[in-house]
């Protein structure tokens, strides 16, 4: 659990909350930022640190059940900061239509080629679709990660009305 | 003075607040700007709150289409700033 300044809920759960405490969850709500299985066509899905989550749900569906081609990008700041590291590596591994990119903005593991940076136009050319397969884009990540990731698709020509974002406020420290 | 310029969310985080008072999911919603037209899904709307409350402006003007405050007993919601609210519904001959 990582503390937001000025957060809701993560100053909450770093500094009162005990273990063996209830929490009352509600949801999920909302049906924009949601991929559908009946939708075949291919599928961008950025991801900035625990943007991650609800994409993850979306590989998840995916799962079994669809052939839809998916390749991810991930932002995250360390290799010890990726969320859900194993279970990403497995499913790429033995999925074919499943491509899982790393993007270290701090810190980049010694055999990554890439300088540890935030991420550039380069990296969505590299590891994401042409504008011209037309493919639906998601984009989760704090507040400015998601501004810069969709402003770069639009530039690389990709139409506005195919990509989703949500952004989950201004990122932490 | 610090203004902020750039909007902390977007409408997906209208869906909880909104989830309380309509019987449909608005933030696939489509509304329309009172003040210069554009149409906009609730979802990608420029959000800022949550306090004291949440304000969602047109991304086309910057203009305020809808203010959702919370109390703890009643919520208020003003939608002045839209002409129109299009919500899909499920046609009658599917069912």
């Amino acid at each position: 659990m990582q503390g937001v300044p000025d957060g809701e809920v993560s100053s909450y759960l770093v500094g009162d909350a005990q273990p063996g405490d209830s929490v009352e969850v509600r949801g999920p709500v909302g049906g924009w930022f949601v991929w559908k299985p009946e939708d075949s066509g291919a599928v961008l899905l950025v991801a900035g640190g625990s943007g991650v989550v609800p994409l993850m749900a979306m590989i998840r569906t995916r799962d079994g059940i669809s052939q839809a081609p998916f390749r991810l990008i991930y932002s995250v700041r360390a290799p010890d900061d990726r969320i859900y590291d194993h279970e990403l590596q497995r499913r790429s591994a033995k999925d074919d239509q499943l491509d899982v990119s790393f993007i270290y903005t701090r810190a980049a593991p010694d055999s990554d080629p890439r300088l540890a940076g935030r991420i550039k136009i380069d990296d969505l050319v590299s590891h994401g679709w042409a504008a011209e397969l037309e493919p639906t884009c998601y984009v989760c990540g704090p507040t400015g990660f998601v501004e810069t990731v969709s402003n770069l698709l639009i530039f690389l020509g990709h139409d506005p009305t195919m990509i989703r974002t949500e952004r989950f406020g201004p990122s932490g420290p | 003075m610090d203004v902020q310029t750039e909007a902390a969310y977007d409408g997906n985080a209208l869906a909880g607040p909104l989830s309380e008072v309509f019987a449909v999911e608005v933030t696939t919603a489509v509304g329309r700007c009172r003040s210069c037209g554009t149409s906009s899904r609730v979802a990608t709307l420029r959000v800022y709150g949550p306090d004291p409350g949440f304000v969602g402006r047109c991304p086309g003007c910057e203009d305020v289409l809808i203010r959702v405050v919370r109390t703890p007993d009643a919520l208020w919601l003003d939608l002045s700033g839209m002409s129109a609210l299009h919500v899909s519904m499920q046609s009658s001959d599917e069912e």
